[in-house]
């Protein structure tokens, strides 16, 4: 096998298993935030949803040879974690 | 070959994200709901940031793969524990199929402060801190007694 199909075989995968799997999760977690009967739920489906982001921001940075977008990738890590944790304190505080 | 490798467990992890997803819609209940996205979201990144590893092979990679599941790993559970413990102060009914819940009976319904124990039976002591003597009582026999160290003689 030569580094040619090898790049074939990695862009098929890519295009046709990754990318949709994960347009379809996030489609999922879009019913959820859509949906969903609690307030609860729909901070859970944005918190599942910056998780797809990141995994796809990782699987993007592989396809294109980019680095660059694993910084991304933290950054929404880190900055999804303290708007959940917001949340959790306005759920908890506005009764 | 290598990013044959790595491919393939991009492949797994995305398997588990969307097996995550699936569970979120399919879940009858919120808290069962939160377990199935947090657990597959944490085990997802993790086999997708190995993919990355090994496809780039690089040190500055490596250490950004790792925070990012460092940092994954060590804040899905608190923000799910947080909300989770919101939500269920806040009413969030349970699946009728539940078979224990733990927290009934042990909390105040109208402040939601958590007691061990049947709320209620918690002794006075806990609030007021013990039977301190008061400045209002007269001195007792046993305040009077002059404090005496014989050591025994």
């Amino acid at each position: 096998m030569t580094p040619e199909d090898a790049a074939t075989i990695v862009e098929n995968l890519n295009s046709f298993v990754i990318v949709p799997l994960l347009a379809l999760a996030t489609v999922f977690a879009f019913y959820r935030l859509t949906q969903g009967p609690y307030l609860s739920d729909r901070v859970i489906a944005v918190d599942k949803l910056s998780g797809v982001a990141v995994a796809m921001m990782a699987s993007y940075a592989v396809a294109t040879d980019q680095m660059v977008f694993l910084d991304i990738a933290l950054v929404v890590a880190l900055i999804t974690f303290l708007g959940t944790i917001g949340f959790a304190y306005y759920i908890d505080k506005r009764r | 070959m290598i990013s044959l490798i790595s491919i393939l467990f991009i492949v797994i992890g995305t398997l588990f994200i969307l097996v995550g997803a699936v569970g979120m819609i399919r879940m009858p209940d919120l808290f069962l709901r939160m377990s199935a996205s947090t657990k597959s979201t944490i085990l997802g990144s993790g086999f997708i940031l190995i993919g990355v590893i090994i496809f780039f092979g690089d040190i500055g990679v490596t250490g950004r793969a790792l925070a990012i599941f460092a940092f994954i790993l060590a804040t899905a559970p608190v923000s799910a524990h947080m909300i989770g413990r919101a939500a269920y102060s806040d009413g969030v009914e349970l699946w009728e199929g539940t078979v224990v819940d733990d927290l009934k009976g042990k909390y105040e319904e109208s402040k939601m402060v958590l007691s061990s124990g049947e709320f209620g039976d918690a002794p006075d002591t806990w609030q007021t801190g013990g039977s301190l003597p008061s400045a209002n009582e007269p001195p007792t026999e046993e305040d009077t007694k002059p404090f005496i160290d014989d050591h025994g003689v």
